[in-house]
C-alpha cells in the first residue's frame, strides 16, 4: 500500500443513482478508490483519492466529478499569484 | 514512420542520467508520430505514449524483440502523467494523431494500449466516438509491460495500483537537492549579510568564522528536508508532509546541537532549534510534488496551515541569531 495523506479533504463525489456499473473507474484509478459491486460503483477508500481526475474523465455517464489538480506545494504557490492576477487555475506546474 | 532500434546507446545513457540530475529536464523530447518496433503488422499492437525521451528510451528496451506500434503524442518533451494533468496527453491529440499517422489503415484490430498514467487526459468514450478505436488502459509502469503483453493484454491489479517505495523515492532525490539552489542563494546571502553587519567587516577571513556555523546548519536542514524526509518518509509519524519534515529537522537540530553546542552561546542553540526545523518542512513540503498520492484539496489545506508556522519559526529563529550576533 502506498502511504497516505490528510484525511477528509479531497473533493470526489460519486452520483450512484447514474452508475451504470462499467467499471471504468476502477480501471483508471491507481489507488484503488472505487469497486464495483452488484452493478454499482462505491468508494470504498475515498481518502486515498489524490485528485488527479481520471475517473470524472472516463465515466461515461458522468456520475463521478472532482476538482482534479496536482498536489504539489510548488503548483499551488504559483497558482495562489496566478490566482490573484488572472484567475488561473490550479495544479500544473510540473512544465 | 520509423523504425526503433531497442539497444540503449551510451549518450541515450549519459542524456538519461543528465535528465535525473535535473539538467536540461524540460523538453527532452523525440518527433510525435508512429512508430514501428520490430517487425509490426496489421494484427500488432498499438501502444500510445507521450513523445519524452526517457520514456521513449524506457518503452524500446522493454520492448525488445517484440513487433509493435508505438504511437507518441505531442507532450512536449512532457512525461504521460504531467502531461496528462495538464491536457496535452489528451482526447482531442490522441484523435487527432491517430487520423494523422493513417494508423486506421495500418492496422486491423481497434483497440489502443494507452498507459494507466494517462487516464486523467484521456477520456475513453469520446475516443471510441470518434475513431472508432477502444481505449484499454494498460500498466503504470513500463517494466510490466512484457508480462502485460505476454498475458494476452490482462492487467493484473498490482499492474494498476501506484508504488512509492524507496527506490521510487530515491530517483527523485536528486532533482530535489538540485531544485533548491534557489532558497539555497537567498539563505548563503542573508547570512553573509547578517555577519557582515554584525562584525561589520566585510572581508571573507572575519565573516568565515562567523558565517559557517549559520551555513552548515542550513546545509544539514537541506539534506534533512530534501534528502533524509524522503527517504524514511513512509515510517516518519503522522500525514502532513511539513509535520514529517520538522520532526526530522528537529531531531537533526538536537543533534547537530549535541555534538556543537558546548562552544555555542544560547541564543545559537535556540535559533537552532527554530531555523532547521523550518527549513526541512519547507523542503518535506516541496515533496509533495514527486509523490503520487497527495491530492491537491490536501496540500492547499497543509499548506495554509504549515506556511505561516514555517514562516513564523523561520523568522524568529533569525531574529535571536541576529541578537545574539550582535550583543
Ligand atoms: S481522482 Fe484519480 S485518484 Fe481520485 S478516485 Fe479518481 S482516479 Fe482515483
Ligand atoms: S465509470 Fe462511471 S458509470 Fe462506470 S462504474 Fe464508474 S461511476 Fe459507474
Amino acid at each position: 500500500m502506498s502511504p497516505r495523506y490528510l484525511k477528509d479533504v479531497v473533493t470526489l463525489q460519486l452520483d450512484e443513482e447514474r452508475c451504470s456499473g462499467c467499471g471504468m473507474c476502477t480501471q483508471v484509478c491507481v489507488h484503488g478508490v472505487f469497486a464495483v459491486s452488484k452493478s454499482i460503483a462505491h468508494l470504498v477508500d475515498r481518502d486515498a483519492c489524490m485528485e488527479c481526475g481520471a475517473c470524472a474523465r472516463n465515466c461515461p455517464v458522468e456520475a463521478v466529478s472532482v476538482r482534479s489538480g496536482v498536489g504539489c506545494a510548488y503548483a499551488v504557490w504559483k497558482s495562489w499569484f496566478r490566482r490573484k492576477k488572472e484567475g488561473g487555475e490550479v495544479g500544473s506546474a510540473c512544465s | 514512420m520509423a523504425r526503433v532500434a531497442t539497444d540503449i546507446t551510451l549518450p541515450d545513457r549519459l542524456g538519461g542520467w543528465g535528465v535525473r540530475w535535473g539538467i536540461n529536464r524540460m523538453h527532452y523530447t523525440v518527433a510525435a508520430g508512429l512508430y514501428a518496433v520490430g517487425q509490426p503488422g496489421s494484427q500488432s499492437p498499438v501502444l500510445v505514449s507521450a513523445n519524452y525521451k526517457l520514456t521513449f528510451d524506457q518503452l524500446r528496451r522493454e520492448l525488445a524483440g517484440r513487433d509493435v506500434w508505438l504511437l507518441l503524442l505531442e507532450t512536449f518533451g512532457i512525461n504521460v502523467w504531467c502531461a496528462a494533468g495538464k491536457g496535452t496527453f489528451g482526447t482531442l491529440e490522441l484523435i487527432n494523431r491517430i487520423n494523422r499517422t493513417g494508423l486506421p489503415t495500418l492496422v486491423a484490430h481497434r483497440t489502443l494500449i494507452v498507459p494507466q498514467l494517462g487516464a486523467p487526459g484521456i477520456a475513453a468514450h469520446e475516443v471510441k466516438k470518434a475513431t472508432g478505436f477502444k481505449v484499454h488502459y494498460g500498466p503504470i509502469r513500463a517494466e510490466d509491460l512484457p508480462e502485460f503483453l505476454d498475458r494476452g493484454m490482462e492487467v493484473t491489479p498490482a499492474m494498476r495500483r501506484a508504488r512509492f517505495n524507496l527506490r521510487d523515492r530515491l530517483v527523485l532525490i536528486p532533482v530535489e537537492v538540485v531544485q533548491a539552489w534557489k532558497p539555497t542563494l537567498i539563505i548563503c546571502l542573508l547570512i553573509v549579510v547578517v555577519c557582515a553587519f554584525a562584525v561589520r567587516d566585510f572581508r571573507f577571513f572575519s565573516l568565515l568564522p562567523v558565517g559557517l556555523p549559520p551555513t552548515v546548519l542550513y546545509l544539514v536542514a537541506l539534506l534533512a528536508g530534501s534528502v533524509v524526509t524522503p527517504i524514511l518518509l513512509p515510517w516518519i509519524p503522522g500525514r502532513a508532509f511539513s509535520l514529517k519534515g520538522a520532526q526530522v529537522g528537529l531531531l537533526s537540530a538536537i543533534l547537530a546541537a549535541l555534538v556543537m553546542g558546548s562552544t555555542w552561546k544560547v541564543a545559537d542553540l535556540v535559533a537552532l532549534l527554530f531555523v532547521v526545523p523550518a527549513i526541512t518542512a519547507y523542503f518535506a513540503l516541496n515533496f509533495t510534488g514527486c509523490t503520487t498520492f497527495t491530492s491537491l484539496s490536501g496540500v492547499e489545506k497543509e499548506m495554509r496551515i504549515a506556511l505561516p508556522v514555517i514562516i513564523l519559526a523561520f523568522v524568529v529563529g533569525v531574529v535571536v541569531w541576529t541578537v545574539g550576533l550582535l550583543t
